[in-house]
């Protein structure tokens, strides 16, 4: 069961996360981000993490996406103002970093490729809204008043910066 | 059992494909999405290390990762909305009024 939602999650946040690099409208990398969340909910899933999964729905695919769809509207592009790619002389170089990043990245992770997860009840319930609850509130409190802060404070921002007119 | 380095594989994966959009896109937007998926690529290694270690912290650290994806998209969003009314496009490579 975990195998198969995992081999589905995974294909799908591939396709998505290819998606949204190769199309050229910005409405259907929007809607393919979509895509790569909800199938990202789904390992988290898969990893007995649902708070996160939830989390992840509501805050990513919900909120976020939206705030993009919203921005891609207001901007009213017309389809000879969409940029083009980058495919002149960085293109092959980009490719290639890219492949080296994971090159590098995987031979870090080598050693913990065959690790299995612990199938104890007490692993399995780390992600419950009771465990993330008793982290977030005992011994990360002062982390999430700092949050509740930041989000105030990008929320004013955003706003002073959409509002002025610069000249 | 999908081995924990299934996960950790996938999230190296779309980590990069995120760093191949940020650089191979010129659209501001486009650009933006990519940073979004290279948060959650990092996020996913995140949840499967703090249940392969039988830990919390790490999901409460995705916690505050999400809260930070969201303060920077919509400051971001509000930046893109103010250079288009500026400079009428959304083209990375036209901004360069500090490149010398």
């Amino acid at each position: 069961m975990q195998v198969v939602l995992f081999g589905i999650c995974a294909l799908l946040a591939i396709v998505g996360a290819v998606g949204v690099i190769t199309a050229r409208n910005p409405v259907y990398s929007a809607l393919f981000l979509v895509l790569n969340f909800f199938s990202l909910a789904g390992l988290y899933l898969s990893l007995e993490a649902q708070f996160l999964a939830v989390t992840q729905v509501i805050v990513y695919a919900g909120a976020i996406v939206v705030l993009f769809l919203f921005v891609i509207m207001l901007l009213n592009l017309r389809p000879e103002d969409l940029p083009r790619f980058r495919l002149d002389r960085t293109g092959p170089l980009v490719v290639l970093l890219s492949l080296g990043l994971l090159l590098g990245v995987g031979m870090g992770i080598w050693s913990l490729l065959g690790a299995s997860f612990p199938q104890d009840p007490q692993a399995q319930a780390v992600g419950t809204v009771e465990s993330l609850g008793r982290a977030l509130f005992g011994r990360y409190l002062v982390g999430f008043e700092v949050v509740a802060v930041l989000l105030l404070v990008a929320m004013i921002g955003s706003v002073m910066l959409a509002k002025r007119r610069f000249q | 059992m999908v081995p924990a380095g299934g996960y950790l594989l996938v999230s190296a994966l779309l980590f990069s494909l995120g760093v191949m959009g940020v650089l191979l896109r010129r659209s501001a937007i486009v650009m933006f999405m990519c940073v979004e998926m290279m948060l959650n690529a990092v996020n996913l290694s995140l949840v499967a290390f703090s249940r392969l270690l039988g830990d919390p912290t790490g999901q409460v650290l995705v916690f505050f990762v999400m809260c930070v994806a969201a303060a920077e998209v919509s400051v971001g969003l509000a930046l893109v909305i103010a250079l288009f009314r500026n400079r009428e496009s959304i083209d990375v490579d036209q901004i360069r009024l500090l490149r010398g």
